[in-house]
């Protein structure tokens, strides 16, 4: 199917996000190596930035998402303050969780983003209960749940999509098939290699794309939140995209092909798609070089509020446990 | 004031609740059209009063229902939803443990799961031990997570409303032997906090501690030693957790005993955490050992005579009263 066209500046806002994102994984990286500036395990998603970008450009501002453990990309798109973002991954209290969540479940109620799970596969269930509001208040609203191609064997992913399919709730699921959950690659995880094949078995639209194709994503999804939204059901999407570090990033990836990463590396959506609008004449070098300027300045100015931000004191870990602090 | 059953009681507090709020809903496995057609089953009638928009039969699928709680009740609705027999509650605990008990916390506070999850418990119908399992421990074990278990018909609708409408996830574990038992229950809209325990009877020479069915026969044990002068404080607790200790200690101080009785395993059971808390908070006053008459460390057994032997009886209740005033 032909793409419909795309106006220049979702073009430029599409890459400006994909930029942004990749600057502030890269900024990670980078800051794992100085020991002890970040707590726990980092868990990235360098290589899927096409998906998140291209899923959430096409939602609504009273949609909701739903994210995993692989989540900075999500929320970035989704408009999340990048200090807040950096500051609950240092575990600061200016963070989005006062430093409870940390890097892994990071949740961010501004945006639509009222439910991360570092669980494999929970994150299905619980977007159908925020899809089953949306439908049972008539908000016109759907929700958007990011999983991996590792938690398309969890049974609770087959739950939610007997549940969603069977309520015909506005439900997209984001199957982020990037090849590898953990150390073991698809063909060692998942009995079929198109996951898209299972939204039949649900009787709903199940549908692959190049999910390091920020346009052919974007697209996609807005046919099948369309679709979602106009109360014919869910919809599942296997955006088929690729793991560029390990799994955390203390990772070293011993267990993958060299020659598979290079493959990849050339597929990189961000470069892919920063050639395809400098060549299209969608966008000039100076341009460029403003947006990637633009991206490092706002992610040293997230990693200088992070920095600056206080830890939470020890004893503030008693709170925010019950609503009413009374019945603790 | 009416007299009706627990299960009618409950059936009043889920329609005051759907009649007074929009955002309340109910889902299950046949919350809806259920194999039972009788009237004290809690949700019965509730599908014709108020049609599948809002009572929602769902799909064998415990993780979908507890994550539809989660997700729904996040979004500002009040979803009541059932697990149709505690044993399931392993099948949704991902659910409840993992998010219901714990995003709000991740969330920094700032996001709410109102949800209640309403289980159906006991032992004592034959069914064995993958329905029959009182799992309480478990629930009682994991932070974010209020857990109610009534006795009467008054407590229960009182509870259940309260749950409803706390702010917070709550589980609320229902009896069924008790949906049959009939008692006082006013008319309306009321309240029973969550937290506050009940003296249902007092007493000099021990605290007996107990819950949900349990009471009865913690009541029954208590009964038979009347004729040997011994007198008990006997506490409903109603709320596992939140605990009302100050009403616990100021019994056990009060008594200096403590007994403790419930239906689900000794090993690790919540009486477990009763006793430490009494040892370690009224210590001094203590004048006998703690007794904890709970179940052996075995799953509910299937033939009819195994089942009563695995459940706390009034004899043995009598008998860990005397042994706590023994010494």
């Amino acid at each position: 199917m032909a793409l419909q066209p795309i106006p220049a500046d979702m073009q430029q806002h599409l890459l400006a996000q994909m930029v942004l994102i990749r600057r502030f994984e890269e900024k990670i990286i980078n800051l794992c190596q100085k020991e002890g500036c970040l707590p726990g395990m980092q868990i990235l998603a360098v290589g899927q930035e096409a998906v998140a970008v291209g899923i959430v450009a096409a939602l609504e501002p009273n949609d909701i998402i739903v994210s995993n453990h692989r989540s900075h990309g999500h929320l970035l798109a989704r408009g999340a303050n990048p200090d807040a973002l950096m500051a609950e991954i240092m575990g600061k209290v200016s963070g989005v969780g006062h430093g409870k969540a940390g890097t892994l479940h990071l949740s961010v109620p501004e945006v639509n983003a009222l439910m991360t799970s570092t669980v494999v596969g929970a994150g299905p269930p619980m977007a159908a209960g925020a899809a089953f509001a949306q439908q049972y208040c008539a908000t016109g609203g759907v929700t958007a749940v990011f999983f991996g191609d590792g938690a398309a064997a969890e049974g609770s992913v087959h739950e939610a999509m007997n549940l969603a399919s069977l309520w015909k709730l506005p439900l997209l699921f984001v199957c982020e098939n990037n090849c590898w959950a953990g150390a073991q690659k698809s063909s060692q995880h998942c009995s079929t290699q198109d996951i898209s094949k299972r939204g039949e078995a649900y009787d709903m639209p199940g549908v692959k794309v190049d999910g390091n194709d920020v346009e052919q994503v974007y697209d996609l999804a807005r046919r099948m939140i369309a679709h979602c939204r106009s109360g014919q059901g869910p919809a599942l999407i296997e955006a088929k995209t690729y793991r560029m570090r390990g799994h955390g990033e203390k990772d070293r990836q011993h267990y993958v092909d060299k020659s598979e990463i290079e493959y990849w590396a050339k597929l990189c959506p961000v470069a892919r798609y920063r050639q395809k609008l400098l060549s299209g004449g969608v966008i000039s070098e100076t341009q460029l070089l403003k947006m990637e300027r633009q991206a490092i300045e706002r992610v040293e100015a997230a990693v200088a509020f992070a920095e600056k931000s206080a830890y939470p004191p020890p004893e503030s870990a008693l709170s925010d446990v019950w609503t009413a602090p009374e019945n603790a | 004031m009416a007299e009706m059953s627990m299960g009618q009681a409950l059936n009043t507090a889920l329609t005051l609740a759907m009649q007074g709020d929009d955002r309340v809903f109910l889902a299950g496995e046949g919350v809806g059209v259920s194999i039972h057609q009788d009237p004290n089953m809690p949700t019965h009638g509730l599908l014709e009063k108020f049609g599948p928009q809002r009572i929602k039969d769902t799909p064998v699928s415990e993780a979908a229902i507890a994550g539809l709680a989660v997700g729904a009740s996040v979004m500002g609705l009040r979803p009541v939803v059932e697990i149709m027999f505690f044993p399931f509650i392993t099948l949704a605990s991902d659910m409840l443990v993992n998010h219901a008990g714990k995003l709000r916390y991740l969330s920094g506070g700032k996001s709410s799961f109102p949800l209640t999850v309403r289980v159906k418990a006991g032992i004592g119908f034959g069914a064995g031990c993958q329905h029959s399992h009182n799992l309480e421990a478990w629930i009682a074990h994991s932070p974010g997570l209020k857990l109610v278990w009534p006795s009467t018909p008054h407590d229960a609708k009182g509870l259940l409303l309260s749950a409803i409408f706390d702010p917070d996830p709550v589980i609320m574990v229902e009896d069924m032997m008790l949906y049959w038992m009939k008692g006082e229950v006013p008319e309306g809209d009321y309240r029973i906090p969550i937290g506050q325990a009940r003296l249902v009877a007092e007493g000099t020479d021990c605290t007996v501690v107990a819950y949900g069915a349990a009471l009865y026969t913690a009541l029954k044990g208590v009964k038979a030693l009347a004729a040997e002068g011994i007198t008990c404080d006997i506490i409903d607790l109603r709320s596992l957790v939140p605990l009302d200790k100050a009403c616990l200690l100021s019994s056990v101080r009060k008594t200096g005993r403590l007994v403790v009785v419930h239906e689900a395993n000794r090993f690790c059971g919540y009486g477990a955490e009763l006793a430490a808390i009494a040892a370690e908070e009224a210590f001094r006053d203590l004048k006998g050992p703690i007794q904890r008459v709970a179940a052996p460390q075995i799953p509910v057994p299937g033939s009819p005579p195994q089942e009563q032997f695995y459940k706390p009886s009034a004899e043995s209740v009598a008998a860990a009263i005397r042994a706590a005033i023994r010494g």
